[in-house]
């Protein structure tokens, strides 16, 4: 059977299905591929907070939204091209976001009358002519399924859940593409069941030779390779690419790196990943409670390793406490938090940028502590490695925000050689320097205490959450020297900014008439709509800020170039907050607070409104 | 990192407290900072019986770290000369659990209180207990908070009539032992302030012991909860009142040791020696034995008509892993199988591709 090659620029495939269909296997199983055969692409996996969320109805829909090309991908798409829907509720939830003209993908047999009931429909959509304006392909996958594997022994439940394969096999198909990395992963995965191996790997090719034999389908799709930097790539999702950023700047160290951690949703998968690295020496601890988990990292960073907590918002809240005792002993550790929507447990599968205020000020008494974003999948590797420098350079913990979107999200990476990694600088003192009784709380001249580790003769010291007496560290309640101590542990902090790189412009010009401020998450939708902007002939910006605190040191001089400054956030409005505070102009905001990105449309239309001003 | 590795120096003469192997005294371990606690404090003579047994060990003082949490009990590690930290309240046991996981080496103290320990920190006991870190956990347990200005504290007795509680307390009291055991601790013992060779005796029986040891001390506060335990540590009281109990040895007790404590199955009875039974009847402390133990440490509480001492000594020491040495072997292990990581096939991952 011949079919027609079209080609695409860009494509957007949304995965959807009830929570227990294997959606996000099915995403990140084509991810992969996508960015083997040379795309750039963005992802943004969505699903429920239940791990099987009640069958059928709306809230139990897993999502999975890839988009990739032959241009430069920032963001996963606004709109979908194609939407796969697994049974009548992915539909529903998803329909209101596929183009017009885009392709529907349905499995029949989760159109049922019960799935029709549980997703709300009254009527059956695949009846109906609602669906007119769609290019929409009515397939029978549980059943298609089911008949492939009629030779093989496994019950009809277990051979039912190989319909994501057979979907995924298909749209391979659809895409031009090879299956074979599914193929071994399959392989890989199921490598002591056999009868669950085989029925993956024939599933997978009947839904691939299904598209091949079925004359329904006219069209397949070709995509080209992306235009990207010359280099070797890899996949990469933003919680493995922080654990990957910790152990090089454990290496690079020659620290022992300890994790103590608990688990928490969004994310537990930089323990996991962690976990899996024993033979680099890393050590991970999963603690009673995230209290405990940050103390511990407290003790080993006492005895001179490098110690890491990570967790998302509620966890940050209960580790306040300790976060001002490490501020106080000036030890250096780093904080992960990966934003999820709060308050409270809030929204724990969601992303929302909302604990940007909790980081800079949420501890009791003057307590200053740097704060990282990461911005991209990819970016947590840059961040984690930083944030382990600037901890021990520094002495002081140090904190990282991600979000859920950027902990799940999957994007290639130009990734570095180890040997080009910064150099870092260790202020372990390894012996006693002097006749003279030793100081703990002597500072040089960036206003750095030394680590002096227990071990070492002669450097015998205490230290505590009681106030210090300058540079003998000695309990002091004299009014006095806690004002000096006060001023000196925030200068210490504020110097940092001597340190870091300026603010630059990511996109357009240095002058013009609207700068588009951002962080962490928002980069892609911001990249997106301000790129396109300027190619509709607007003065529009755009730069986007690692460096939350401190504050880069040209950053005023920067805005101050711009007729109108628009801070989009997923929150309430946080960064715009420092950012009138410390500049005293009147930015604008973006709000979106829904658990889901800013899309670049949306974007769009608020910078022009705020163009217009 | 090279960080020196201590050398246990081997101890010359346990009796000699002063002079020592080593040439560190016990002056070399007081870090010279002006004590602070209440005058008459029962503190000060924990700290002088610490001080006292330190240089018996043979440690360096470099290698040895006191972490304490909050309250009264937790300056304790300002007026020792090794490093310490006086952390956050209910905390040391975690902060401890970090150092020694990282840092095997370093002989690991934690300093607590039976509010610190057992109520805000109650948790982070347990979670040391059944870890077995190898660490020592001295609970000064005096029954009040003081540092607070005298509230009850979770081993307060019922109905205590304290600032927080003007018409008595309605918590029913913990037992620090059966805690400790019911966390399935690897050394549960007891002491007292006013009893210094007792408690140097303990206190080197729980650096001895590998494995977390977990010492209640008996301190009095003398300001907000004054004579708590007088009944077990006064002299004209005490020999009825407590047993001290030793491996291997009878349980006797009272002035004349004429008091003795049998044991019928699991039922203990105390007996007067006069009357018939012998010293060849009495129940012989097995430390080994942890349900053993639990009557020991509960028998006061369960049968409060039959006057049983209160007990005091090691009521038991076993043996389980050490979690820094299980942690550190599965490295050992997954280096010896996968070879030591190279970092560059890390970042790499499975898959690659490459545009020219």
């Amino acid at each position: 059977m011949s079919h027609i090659i079209e080609e695409k620029q860009n494509v957007v495939i949304k995965f959807a299905g009830d929570s227990g269909d294997g959606m996000q296997l099915v995403g990140t199983q084509f991810t992969n591929n996508t960015a083997s055969v040379g795309h750039d692409l963005g992802t943004f996996p969505d699903f429920p907070a239940e791990i099987r969320a009640p069958q059928g109805t709306l809230p139990g829909v897993s999502g999975f939204q890839i988009h990739f090309g032959s241009t430069e991908i920032y963001t996963p798409g606004d709109t979908y091209d194609v939407l796969v829907a697994m049974n009548a509720a992915a539909l529903k939830s998803n329909l209101g976001n596929v183009r017009q003209g885009g392709i529907l993908i349905l499995n029949t047999a989760g159109f049922d009358p019960r799935n029709l009931k549980l997703s709300g429909y009254v009527t059956n959509p695949l009846d109906e002519d609602q669906l007119s304006t769609y290019l929409v392909y009515k397939i029978d996958i549980t059943k298609l399924t089911r008949e492939a594997l009629l030779d093989i022994e496994l019950g009809v439940r277990d051979k039912d859940r190989s319909k994501n394969m057979f979907v995924l096999g298909f749209i391979y198909w659809l895409y031009n593409r090879k299956p074979e990395n599914t193929i071994q992963f399959i392989e890989r995965r199921f490598k002591n069941n056999p009868e669950v191996k085989n029925a993956n790997i024939k599933a997978l090719k009947a839904g691939y030779n299904y598209g091949d034999i079925t004359e329904a389908f006219s069209s397949r799709f070709k995509v080209k390779p992306a235009k990207m930097a010359p280099g070797t790539y890899r996949s990469i999702t933003g919680n493995p690419a922080l654990a990957l950023g910790l152990i090089a700047a454990a290496q690079k160290t020659g620290l022992q790196l300890f994790y103590g951690t608990y688990p928490i949703t969004p994310a537990s998968d930089v323990l996991h990943e962690l976990a899996k690295h024993k033979n680099f020496g890393v050590k991970t601890f999963q603690a009673e409670d995230e209290i405990a988990a940050i103390c511990s990292v407290i003790g080993t960073a006492f005895g001179g390793n490098l110690g890491v907590t990570g967790t998302s918002g509620p966890g940050v809240a209960l580790k306040a406490e300790a976060m001002g005792l490490a501020v106080m002993l000036e030890l250096p550790l780093v904080v992960l938090n990966i934003q999820r929507a709060g308050p409270s447990t809030g929204l724990p599968t969601k992303t929302e940028q909302s604990d940007l205020l909790q980081a800079v000020y949420g501890r009791n008494g003057e307590c200053p502590m740097p704060v990282l974003a990461a911005s991209t999948p990819s970016s947590c590797f840059d961040i984690a490695y930083e944030a382990v420098k600037m901890a021990v350079e520094h002495m002081t913990p140090v904190m990282v925000l991600s979000d859920g979107y950027i902990a799940n999200g999957a994007e290639p990476w130009k990734f570095p050689k180890a040997a080009d990694l910064k150099d870092i600088d260790v202020r372990i003192v390894r012996s006693k320097e002097s006749e003279e009784k030793f100081m703990p709380y002597l500072r040089n001249e960036n206003l750095v205490r030394q680590w002096a580790v227990p071990g070492t003769q002669g450097l015998e010291h205490r230290i505590g959450g009681l106030e210090k007496e300058d540079i003998t560290g000695n309990v002091s309640y004299d009014p006095d020297n806690h004002q000096k101590m006060v001023k000196l542990r925030e200068e210490k902090i504020e110097r940092i900014a001597d340190f870091i790189p300026e603010q630059t412009i990511d996109s357009g010009k240095d002058k013009g008439k609207v700068l588009v401020l951002g962080w962490g998450s928002t980069f892609g939708a911001i990249k997106s709509a301000v790129t396109e902007l300027i190619e509709e002939g607007f003065e529009v910006s755009h730069a986007h800020l690692k460096y939350i605190k401190p504050l880069p040191k040209n950053l005023g001089k920067l805005i101050s170039q711009f007729d109108q400054v628009l801070i989009p956030e997923i929150n309430n409005g946080q960064l715009i907050k420092l950012i009138r505070d410390k500049y005293l102009i009147d930015a604008k905001g973006f709000h979106k607070i829904k658990g889901t990105p800013i899309t670049k449309n949306e974007l769009k239309e608020e910078i022009l409104r705020v163009y217009q001003l | 990192m090279k960080i020196k590795v201590p050398v246990k120096r081997p101890a010359k003469s346990e009796s000699d407290q002063t002079q020592h192997n080593g040439g560190l005294t016990s002056k070399d371990f007081a870090s010279g900072q002006e004590v602070r606690w209440c005058p008459g404090c029962g503190d000060y003579s924990i700290l002088k019986q610490m001080q006292t047994v330190l240089p018996q060990f043979g440690i360096d003082k470099e290698n040895i770290v006191f972490i304490s949490g909050i309250g009264c009990s937790s300056r304790f590690p300002y007026y020792l000369e090794t490093f310490g930290m006086h952390s956050i309240h209910g905390r040391a046991t975690a902060i401890a659990s970090g150092l020694k996981a990282t840092r095997p080496e370093l002989s690991v103290w934690i300093v607590t209180g039976d509010g610190d320990g057992l109520s805000i920190g109650g948790n982070h006991m347990a979670h040391l207990l059944r870890r077995n870190f190898d660490v020592n956990v001295l609970l000064f347990n005096n029954e009040i908070y003081g540092l607070t200005k005298g509230q009850y504290s979770p081993t307060s007795k019922l109905d205590s009539i304290t600032k927080s509680t003007p018409l008595g307390s309605l918590d029913h009291p913990f037992n620090p032992s059966a805690f400790a055991l019911g966390a399935d601790g690897t050394f549960v013992a007891r002491s007292m302030d006013r009893d210094p060779k007792h408690l140097q005796e303990m206190l080197k029986r729980s650096y001895e012991h590998k494995g977390t040891s977990f010492l209640e001390i008996y301190q009095n506060c003398n300001i907000f909860n004054d004579g708590a335990f007088f009944s077990y540590t006064e002299k004209d009281v005490k020999k009825q009142n407590a047993l001290f109990v030793e491996h291997g040895k009878p349980m006797v007790f009272g002035h004349e040791d004429e008091y003795g404590i049998k044991l019928n199955g699991t039922m203990p009875e105390v007996v007067k020696l006069e009357n018939g039974d012998s010293m060849d009847d009495l129940w012989i402390h097995d430390e080994r034995d942890p349900i053993k133990a639990n009557i020991i440490i509960r028998m006061e509480s369960i049968y409060p008509k039959q006057n049983f001492p209160r007990p005091f000594g090691v009521f038991y020491e076993g043996q389980r892993p050490n979690y820094e040495i299980l942690m550190q072997a599965q490295i050992n292990n997954a280096i010896a199988q996968k070879g030591k990581g190279d970092l560059d096939v890390l970042i790499a991952g499975n898959e690659t591709w490459t545009i020219k």
